[in-house]
């Protein structure tokens, strides 16, 4: 025991003593544990975190370059003509402008074995092209278009050159013609906004994700028109105006519980009373949103309870005091200030139901269509769906889309999360 | 005999009538004061709990009344019935008579929504709206249909402002929210609020208790000058505000009405032993 | 009061009060009681005695009043407390006046024991005696408290004002006898004013305790006896003078 020390002079307690100086060491011990079980429990959960979309962008991130090929089209004025130019040969058009370059191919099976360099679409996109501008025929003119699905594959090094020719999808020939155009500076790699620009193709190489995400979009704008006024009038009902007693509790036990169901549950609500009994359209965002709006509903009515427990009750005497009416106090005082926590739980629910396959699946939003829905009555896919359908596909390029589209509902997700965080963060009010 | 009476009459007279008969006379200058609030056998029930019982009590009108005593002895209890704020608590039950200006409130005929304009209430802790100045204050007009436009509405805030001591230091800022003030103008603006709508009674339940001595001490000034158009109600943990404030003074005691009497009267000779252990700190 | 007051020292600070009353009381009393045996005996040693005393009478109510205003002003005090405080700077006050006048009394005494003896001192003494039993009635009534022997020494004052009428008359007879024994008389007369004045200063006490209890004034106005303002004695015929 030194002088210097600063001791709490106590006549009855010895602070220094060894025993305590044992039992402060053991405490501060016992804190360091605990932060170290807290950092290995997050450090775990960010490393699984991290596997799952590491894992994901390695196998899609492919997806978001597309290979493009560029050559020269000669619109022979006699395979189309002037008056009915949709009406063209231009599987022709196109055999013969793509293997003018190449004049080693000569019999009709190096010819289409060349021209199978370039996407199946390749005549219709000529010919959409010409009809747009009828002037074409008869000039030339340099276009550039996907190639197919087995040569983009090749080109991003999927498909190796290393092995025998029966196990790849390329011939050595086609190799051949492929290397040449590479020498040539034919061959590029652009961003693939077709990814996000074209709806569902048979085509890998063309396939997007427009059409599911704007099904993705009217479903969501259905259940959000339905789930967000029923939600919000329920809950206000529920929280303001029910008399507390046994029917309430109830009904509380019965909509927590509703936010519980498995969403398959849904689904198949959805198929027997929307799709038997009513015999509302298969496959359209309408049917989609309705679905997704039961889900959503007891989670809209949650978290708008829970905003509107939390304005405080000064407020509401306040108002009172005033002399305000019941619904005066509720719509000028606490639905104002319960909207920050309203809406927040509001974009959370509908980033859950973004992601929601089961139920979607049941009413049939996995409908393969090649445009993008332009209501809510017309067969459309979602984004889960469409994920689904790429992921039963057996072309190499749908393996990567997959991936590429999971990345892009994530990505959905996390943005819609964030607006949510941020917009809490906002509005936050200290009382 | 009337030389004599009148010499008896002009002599001065050795036995003086200057004290008056009774030792604690009627307190000089009040007069014989309107009652505003009449409450008769006032009960209060919450669920099973008697909470309040059998209080009769007077509000006269132009007149503090504070009503002091330990905590939960039923005074905010008490001060809640007279603007019927007791409705929106589940299990509370108000039985008796308390009228205003002849008229039961708890009649089926009355509305409530008119009563609360008529009988404002300020709280223990300030609550302005989360809104401006200007629309805290117009809020009550607003909805009651009181003014007829603008013009009108900007003249009810000012003058309500003026009344409750605010206007010079908010004058040029309305647009800006009430819950920027300090403490002591919130509690200024939450009077404005209530003054707003013209009531002929306005109830304070521990007005000062969240407030620092200066805010406080500029509060009981305003409650003064408010009592000439105002009656006032005050509940007051503190007895030395009610000695300050008020005029007439009620001790309750576990929901008995004990004492009411004049303040001077109460705090220098009160008629019951309850109410001089409470105020002298027997006991609390 | 029964109960204690929640703040411990606020009792404690009272008790010192009342205590230091009674203290003074003691004094005053003491010192009414001397002076008066001064007279009586003729002590003239005794008398200064007593002049020398009432130094601490008047330290006492200096004590009174600091701790009166210490106490206004930290305790806020209202109702039976404050009318307390109040009644003890009374009291003091009265008490203090009470033992000047015995100090002059005790002065008086040292004159007149250099002077011949009067009848009249046997009249003086009983009013004194009678006096000190009025102080000590008071002084109990305030430390009981007790309200109705307060109010008995209040009306009791009637007869020391009855003794102080014939006091005088009996004095001015005397003077009017033989011119020799005005010095001593005017002094007589002195004291018994004095002693009068003693007696009106306990009523006040006694009135000043009644509204500590009471809260209010004792009714009416005190029955006042002292007719001596109006007194007139005429000199005895010629041919009764011997």
């Amino acid at each position: 025991m030194t002088d210097s020390s600063p001791t709490i002079a106590s006549a009855l307690f010895d602070w220094n003593s060894p025993r305590m100086r044992g039992r402060f060491v053991a405490r501060h011990k016992a804190d360091r544990r605990l932060q170290i079980y807290g950092l290995t429990a997050i450090g775990t959960a960010v490393l699984l975190i991290a596997i799952l979309i590491g894992s994901l962008v390695a196998s899609g991130y492919h997806s978001f370059v597309q290979t493009h090929v560029s050559f020269e089209v000669f619109v022979d004025p006699s395979k189309v003509s002037a008056d009915a130019p949709e009406k063209g040969n231009y599987r022709n058009i196109v055999r013969d402008s793509f293997t003018a370059a190449f004049p080693d191919a000569t019999s009709p099976r190096d010819k289409r074995a060349l021209t199978d360099i370039l996407t199946a679409d390749a005549p219709y996109i000529i010919r959409d092209r010409v009809v747009a501008d009828p002037s074409l025929i008869g000039r030339r003119f340099e276009i550039t278009m996907p190639v197919s699905d087995p040569f983009d594959q090749f080109e991003k090094g999927v498909i190796p050159r290393d092995v025998p020719e029966e196990q790849r999808k390329v011939s050595d020939k086609q190799i051949v013609w492929f290397d040449a155009l590479v020498a040539q500076d034919r061959i590029t790699t652009p961003f693939n906004t077709g990814l996000f620009l074209n709806a569902d193709s048979r085509f890998p190489e063309l396939a997007g994700l427009a059409g599911a995400i704007v099904g993705s979009f009217y479903a969501l704008l259905v259940c959000f028109l339905i789930s967000f006024p029923v939600g919000i009038a329920a809950a206000v009902y529920l929280e303001e105006f029910a008399r507390k007693g046994r029917w309430s509790d109830i009904l509380e036990v019965n909509i927590n519980n509703l936010a519980a169901v498995p969403s398959v549950v849904f689904g198949l609500l959805g198929l027997a009373v929307f799709l038997n009994f009513f015999g509302m359209p298969r496959s359209t965002p309408l049917v989609g949103g309705m679905v997704l709006s039961l889900m959503t509903l007891p989670t809209i009515i949650i978290a708008t309870r829970a905003a509107l427990k939390a304005v405080p009750p000064s407020i509401r005497e306040a108002a009172l005091g005033i002399g305000a009416s019941k619904h005066q106090v509720i719509l000028h005082h606490v639905l104002p200030l319960a909207m920050p926590g309203i809406l927040t739980g509001t974009i959370i629910g509908m980033a859950q139901a973004l992601g929601e396959t089961a139920p979607l699946l049941l009413i049939g939003m996995n409908a393969f269509i090649t445009s993008p829905p332009g209501g809510v009555l017309e067969s459309a896919t979602a984004l889960p769906t469409q994920i689904f359908i790429w992921a039963d596909s057996p072309e190499r390029g749908f393996v990567a889309r997959t991936s590429a589209a999971i990345l892009v509902l994530i990505g959905f997700l996390i943005a819609m999360n964030l607006v949510a965080v941020v917009m809490r963060k906002r509005f936050e009010r200290r009382w | 005999m009337s030389d004599a009476t009148q010499i008896a009459a002009s002599a001065p007279a050795p036995v003086a009538t200057a004290e008056s008969p009774q030792p604690t006379a009627v307190a000089p200058g009040t007069g014989a004061a309107a009652i505003k609030i009449l409450a008769r056998d006032v009960n209060v029930f919450y669920g099973d709990k008697h909470a309040l019982k059998h209080v009769d009590l007077d509000i006269n009108e132009h007149q503090v009344t504070a009503l002091i005593g330990p905590s939960g002895c039923g005074k905010s209890t008490f001060l809640r019935c007279l603007n019927r704020m007791n409705d929106v608590i589940d299990g509370c039950r108000v039985v008796g008579s308390i009228k205003l200006d002849k008229a039961d409130i708890y009649d089926t005929s009355l509305d409530v929504v008119q009563l609360r304009a008529r009988v404002g209430m300020v709280f223990q802790k300030p609550n302005p709206f989360p809104k401006s100045i200007y629309d805290n204050v117009a809020y009550g007009p607003r909805i009651h249909g009181i003014a007829h436009n603008k013009a009108d509405l900007d003249e009810i805030v000012h003058r309500s402002l003026e009344r409750a001591g605010l206007i010079k230091e908010v004058h040029d800022r309305l647009d800006s929210p009430g819950t920027g003030l300090s403490g002591g103008q919130q509690q200024r603006l939450c009077i404005a609020r209530a003054i707003a709508v013209n009531p002929e009674v306005i109830l304070m339940d521990e007005p000062c208790s969240a407030l620092d001595p200066i805010a406080t001490a500029r509060i009981e000034e305003l409650i003064d000058e408010l009592r000439e158009n105002f009656t006032i109600v005050i509940v007051t943990h503190s007895m030395q505000q009610a000695a300050r404030v008020s005029q007439r003074t009620a001790f309750f005691h576990l929901g008995d009405l004990v004492e009411v009497g004049d303040t001077e009267q109460i705090f220098t000779n009160p008629k019951d032993g309850r109410t001089q252990g409470y105020i002298t700190g027997r006991f609390g | 009061m029964v109960d204690q007051h929640i703040v411990r020292q606020f009792d404690e600070e009272l008790d010192e009060l009342r205590a230091t009353i009674a203290q003074m009381g003691g004094l005053v009393e003491q010192q009414v009681v001397d002076a008066m045996a001064a007279i009586a005996r003729r002590d003239d040693l005794l008398a200064r005695r007593c002049q020398e005393a009432d130094v601490e009478i008047d330290a006492m109510e200096d004590k009174v009043e600091a701790l009166t205003l210490r106490m206004l002003a930290l305790r806020q005090p209202v109702a039976l407390d404050l009318r307390a405080i109040l009644a003890a700077l009374k009291i003091a006050h009265n008490l203090e006046r009470m033992g000047d006048y015995a100090k002059n009394v005790a002065k008086r005494a040292s004159a007149l024991a250099h002077l011949p003896e009067v009848g009249a001192v046997n009249g003086i003494v009983r009013m004194g005696r009678l006096t000190h039993g009025i102080i000590k009635d008071v002084l109990d009534a305030y430390a009981e408290p007790n309200v109705d022997k307060a109010v008995t020494a209040w009306t009791r004052d009637q007869e020391i004002d009855q003794m102080y009428n014939s006091l005088f008359r009996e004095l001015l007879t005397y003077m009017m006898e033989d011119p020799r024994n005005i010095t001593a008389c005017t002094h007589l007369l002195f004291v018994a004013k004095n002693i009068e004045r003693i007696g009106d200063h306990a009523t006040n006490i006694a009135e000043t305790v009644y509204f500590q209890e009471k809260g209010t004034r004792l009714q009416g106005m005190r029955p006042k006896g002292d007719r001596t303002s109006y007194a007139v004695v005429t000199p005895p015929e010629a041919d009764e003078a011997s």
